[in-house]
C-alpha cells in the first residue's frame, strides 16, 4: 500500500519507510537463500514451516508493537505465554473442554494486561519494572503448576490440534512421486487474523491513532485533547490479551507444556518489532513491518542452520548482529532525513 | 469600526505562596486586532496567559468574552470558549501527518476518516496560504510551518482569540514574515490575536496595540503607532524617560588598564550571531539588553556552554580552543549560570559538596579532595561570603535563594578563576544579598580578576561595570563607557537610537 501512496508524490512517513526497508531486506535475503542454499528454501513449505513454528511469536510481537508505538515496553509476554500454556494443559488433562480452555487462556492474558496497564498508566510506575515483576511472577507460577513437562492427552483438543489446512497447489512432488501438499497449522490462521486486526486498529481506528500521537510526544498528545492514560492502559491490555492467545497457539503447536516454554520469547518479540521498524522511543511502527520482522528474524536463524552452523550459539550471534545492523540502519536513515 | 470588544479582563488578581504574581491587571482585546503583551521577565505575562488558557485559576477579577461573563476551568474549557493558544514549543506530534495533527483529539467517530480529514485540511491550509500538504509528515515541515499548522488547527476550531506565546523565537527572518502575513490574514477575518514576544521590532511591525505589564501590575495600554520604542522600553523597565534624563550621573569610571585577558573574534554559537569581545585584567564589564536579546547566549558561547560554531579566541594573547565548559574552566574561566535551579545547584547535595564541585571536576576524578580539605574550603567560603546555613552539611536545596547563589559563587571562587562570568547573579534574591554580591564583584576586580556581569536591573550594572555592551535582537548594537554610562543612554541604545 505504501507504493500507492507514492503515486501522490508524497514522501514516505518514517513508519512507512522503515517498514519498506524491512520488507525489501526480507525478500532479498530469502531470494539469496533460494539461490545459494537451495534445498528447502525452494519449497513453499519452508515459508509455512516458518509460520507454523513461529505463530505465537508473531502474535506476541503484534502486542509488543502496540506497546512500543505508545512508547512503552512489555517484557512479560514470554512468561505469560508459558503460564497460559501450562495452565491450559493441566486443565485439559484434568478433563476440561476445549472451549473453556480458550477462555482460560484469554482470561489469564487479559488479567496480566489489566494489572500491568493499571499500574503503568494510573499509578505511573515504570513499564519496565512492572512487566519485569509480571515476568518473574508468571515464570514462578508456571513452575509451581508443574515442574515436570506435561503432554496433552485430551482427545477433543488433539483433534483440533491435528487439523491442518492443506494447500495442494503449493505442495511439491516427493521422490516417491506422491504430491505432498503445503501444510499450515490452525495457529497460523489465528496469527494472521491477529495481525489483520491490529493493523486495522492502528491504521483506521481512533485509539490506534491516539497511540501514535502519545508515542510521538506525550505532552503534545495531552494538549491535543487525547486521554493519554486510557490509551496507555489499552495498549497493555491488548498486549496481555495477545499473550493469552499466543499461549493457546503455542499449545496447539507443541502439544506440550514445560516450565521453560517460550523462554526468551519476549526478547525475540522485541527484536522482531525493532527489525520491523518500530522505534523503542515510540511513535513509529507498523504491524505489517513487525510481521516481516518476525519472518526476517526466524529466516536468518534457519539460514544459519542450513549453512551448516548447527550449534545454537550461532543463531544468537547472528540475531545479535542482525539487530545491531537494523538499529544502525534505522538511525542512519532517520537522521539523514531529519537533517534537511 | 474595529472597536468591538472581544475579550475583556478586569481587575485580575493572582497570588502564589509568597508572591503576588498579578495585581489589578486589565486587558482588552478587540475584534480583528493584534495586541502585543509586553513586559520584562517576571512581569506576569505568562501568568496572565495561563489564566486565560485555564491552566491557572484567578483569585479575583472578571473575564468577559463578547460581553458574556465566563469562568475558564481548564485548557479544554478555554478551547471550547474559543480561546486557542500556540506555544513556543510546538505542541503537535511530529510523527503524524499534518492532517492527523489538525484533527486528532477532536474527531467524533471512532473510525479515522483519513481522506475526509485530508481534504478538509488541504482546504484550510490553502485558505490560510500555509505551504504544507495535508498528507505530509509534520516532522518534515520547517518549524515555522509546524507552528502555522498549530495555528490552522486553532482556526479550524473556530477560535475567536488566538494567543501566540513567543512564536518567533525559533524562526528565521523569512519564516517570521510568513507567520506575520498569516497573522494579518487572520486579523482581517476578525480573529483577535494576543502576541507575546521579546522582539521589539516585531511588535512594531505587526501589532496594533500594546499592553505593558510590570511586576505583575498593569502599566498601560497604548496604540503601537503612538508609542515610540524608547518609551516602551522605559515603561517595561519602570523608568520614566524624563526621570532617566535627569539621572545622568556620569560618574567617571576608567576602563580597565591591565592587559587584555580574553579576546574573541567572530565568536558564534548555535544560539548567537558572530560577535567580537574582549576584556582586560581587573575589568568589570556587562552585557545588557532585554530578555531574549542574546546577552546570556553570548556569555554561554564564551564559556562553551552552547555548541560553538566559529570564532578565534585568545587568552593572554595565546590562541585557545574553547568548545566545552571544561576547556573554559581549564583556561581559568568560571561561569555562574542564569538559572541556578537548572544549571547550577544540586539541591540534594550538601553545601560543602556543592562548593567543591567545580574544583573536583578540574582536578579530575582520580585526585579526590580529602574530606578534611573540603571541610576547610567549605568553612572558609561560608565565612568569607557570609553564607547563612545551619552547617556545611546542610543540603543546598533548603537554603534561601540568595544563599544558594553564594554557594555557587563560592564554588567558582574556589577554582581561583582569572575571568568570572556572572549571569543574573542577583535575580530573585533580597536587597542585602544583592549589595553583598555587587561589593564582591568590585573586590574581585581589585584583585585583578576580570568579571562579566549580566543583570536585568540596569542600575545594578551601572554601579558595577565600567563598560556595557548593549544587545538587541541578537546583535551587539552599542558599547557604552565613561560618560555614556547612564540609564537614559542605555535605554536609548536598547530601543534603537532614536528617541
Amino acid at each position: 500500500m505504501k507504493f500507492f501512496k507514492n503515486k501522490r508524490k508524497e514522501p514516505l512517513t518514517d513508519t512507512q519507510l522503515l517498514m519498506t526497508i524491512t520488507i525489501c531486506i526480507f525478500v532479498a535475503m530469502y531470494l539469496l537463500a533460494m539461490l545459494l542454499l537451495q534445498g528447502g528454501f525452494l519449497h513453499a513449505q519452508q515459508i509455512f514451516d516458518l509460520l507454523n513454528d513461529n505463530a505465537s511469536l508473531i502474535i506476541v510481537s503484534c502486542g509488543l508493537t502496540i506497546v512500543m508505538i505508545g512508547g512503552g515496553i512489555d517484557i512479560s509476554v514470554g512468561a505469560v505465554t508459558s503460564l497460559v500454556t501450562m495452565s491450559s494443559i493441566l486443565y485439559l488433562n484434568g478433563g476440561g473442554n476445549v472451549f473453556m480452555s480458550v477462555l482460560l487462556s484469554l482470561g489469564i492474558g487479559l488479567a496480566f494486561g489489566l494489572v500491568h496497564g493499571f499500574l503503568i498508566s494510573y499509578l505511573e510506575i515504570q513499564p519496565f519494572i512492572v512487566t519485569l515483576a509480571g515476568m518473574f511472577f508468571a515464570r514462578g507460577m508456571t513452575t509451581i503448576l508443574s515442574v515436570n513437562p506435561q503432554k496433552i492427552d485430551n482427545e477433543a483438543f488433539n483433534a483440533v490440534r491435528e487439523s491442518k489446512i492443506e494447500i495442494p497447489w503449493l505442495g511439491y512432488v516427493a521422490k516417491n512421486g506422491n504430491l505432498v501438499p503445503a501444510r499450515m497449522e490452525l495457529g497460523v490462521v489465528i496469527a494472521l487474523v491477529c495481525v489483520a486486526l491490529v493493523f486495522v486498529l492502528l491504521k483506521f481506528l481512533k485509539p490506534g491513532r491516539n497511540l501514535y500521537a502519545m508515542g510521538g510526544n506525550q505532552t503534545s498528545a495531552l494538549m491535543l485533547g487525547i486521554n493519554v492514560k486510557r490509551t496507555r492502559f489499552m495498549s497493555y491490555i491488548i498486549s496481555g490479551f495477545l499473550s493469552g492467545i499466543s499461549g493457546f497457539v503455542l499449545m496447539l503447536h507443541t502439544g506440550a507444556g514445560n516450565a521453560t516454554n517460550a523462554a526468551g520469547m519476549e526478547m525475540n518479540a522485541i527484536a522482531s518489532s525493532i527489525i520491523g521498524g518500530t522505534l523503542l522511543t515510540g511513535g513509529v511502527g507498523n504491524v505489517i513491518g513487525t510481521f516481516f520482522g518476525t519472518l526476517t528474524l526466524t529466516t536468518i536463524k534457519k539460514i544459519v542452520v542450513s549453512s551448516g552452523l548447527k550449534d545454537p550459539w550461532w543463531q544468537s550471534i547472528t540475531t545479535g548482529g542482525m539487530l545491531c545492523f537494523f538499529i544502525l540502519l534505522q538511525s542512519i536513515v532517520l537522521s539523514r532525513r531529519n537533517k534537511k | 469600526m474595529q472597536d468591538e470588544c472581544l475579550l475583556k479582563l478586569r481587575g485580575i488578581e493572582k497570588s502564589f505562596p509568597g508572591v503576588r504574581a498579578l495585581h489589578n491587571v486589565d486587558f482588552t482585546l478587540r475584534k480583528g486586532e493584534i495586541h502585543a503583551l509586553m513586559g520584562e521577565n517576571g512581569a506576569g505575562k505568562s501568568t496572565l496567559i495561563k489564566i486565560l488558557t485555564g491552566v491557572y485559576q484567578m483569585d479575583a477579577g472578571s473575564i468577559t468574552i463578547e460581553g458574556e461573563s465566563v469562568n475558564i476551568h481548564s485548557p479544554q474549557d478555554a478551547q471550547n470558549k474559543g480561546i486557542s493558544t500556540v506555544y513556543q514549543e510546538i505542541t503537535l506530534c511530529p510523527n503524524l501527518t499534518v492532517a492527523e495533527n489538525m484533527y486528532i483529539g477532536r474527531e467524533k467517530s471512532s473510525w479515522v476518516k483519513q481522506k475526509e480529514y485530508e481534504t478538509k485540511a488541504d482546504e484550510i491550509l490553502k485558505s490560510l496560504g500555509i505551504p504544507a500538504r495535508s498528507s505530509q509528515q509534520l516532522g518534515s515541515c520547517s518549524l515555522a510551518v509546524q507552528q502555522m499548522v498549530a495555528i490552522a488547527r486553532a482556526v479550524d476550531m473556530n477560535c475567536k482569540v488566538l494567543i501566540l506565546d513567543e512564536p518567533t523565537s525559533s524562526l528565521d527572518d523569512k519564516e517570521v514574515n510568513m507567520l506575520f502575513s498569516l497573522m494579518r490574514d487572520l486579523k482581517s477575518k476578525g480573529v483577535g490575536i494576543i502576541f507575546v514576544t521579546h522582539f521589539l521590532e516585531q511588535v512594531y511591525e505587526v501589532s496594533d496595540r500594546i499592553t505593558v505589564l510590570r511586576n505583575g501590575e498593569f502599566v498601560g495600554e497604548y496604540l503601537t503607532k503612538e508609542l515610540p520604542q524608547v518609551q516602551l522600553v522605559a515603561k517595561m523597565m519602570g523608568k520614566e524617560l524624563d526621570e532617566l534624563n535627569s539621572l545622568s550621573d556620569a560618574e567617571d569610571r576608567e576602563e580597565g588598564v591591565g592587559e587584555v585577558l580574553y579576546e574573541a573574534e567572530g565568536l558564534s554559537s548555535t544560539e548567537t550571531n558572530p560577535f567580537d569581545f574582549k576584556i582586560r585584567r581587573g575589568e568589570v564589564n556587562g552585557f545588557t539588553g532585554l530578555l531574549g536579546s542574546g546577552r546570556s547566549e553570548s556569555v554561554r558561547a564564551i564559556f562553551g556552554a552552547d555548541k560553538v560554531n566559529s570564532g578565534k579566541v585568545k587568552i593572554n594573547g595565546k590562541p585557545v580552543k574553547i568548545t566545552k565548559p571544561i576547556d573554559a574552566m581549564k583556561n581559568g574561566i568560571g561561569y555562574l549560570a542564569e538559572d541556578r535551579k537548572r544549571d547550577g545547584i544540586i539541591p540534594d547535595l550538601s553545601v560543602r559538596e556543592n562548593i567543591i564541585l567545580a574544583l573536583q571536576v578540574m582536578n579530575g576524578f582520580f585526585k579526590p579532595i580529602s574530606r578534611s580539605e573540603s571541610e576547610a574550603f567549605a568553612d572558609e567560603y561560608i565565612k568569607a561570603l557570609n553564607i547563612k546555613t545551619a552547617s556545611a552539611e546542610t543540603p543546598v536545596g533548603s537554603l534561601s535563594g540568595g544563599n544558594q547563589q553564594k554557594v555557587i559563587l563560592a564554588r567558582w571562587l574556589l577554582t581561583h578563576p582569572d575571568y568570572l562570568i556572572l549571569d543574573e547573579p542577583t535575580r530573585g534574591i533580597d536587597v542585602g544579598t544583592k549589595l553583598e554580591i555587587q561589593k564582591l564583584v568590585l573586590k574581585l576586580a581589585k584583585e585583578d580578576v576580570s568579571v562579566t556581569f549580566i543583570s536585568s536591573e540596569v542600575e545594578e550594572m551601572l554601579r558595577t561595570c565600567s563598560r556595557l555592551i548593549v544587545m538587541r535582537d541578537r546583535h551587539i548594537v552599542g558599547e557604552l563607557k565613561g560618560a555614556d554610562l547612564n540609564q537614559a543612554q542605555v535605554m536609548k541604545t536598547i530601543a534603537g537610537g532614536e528617541a
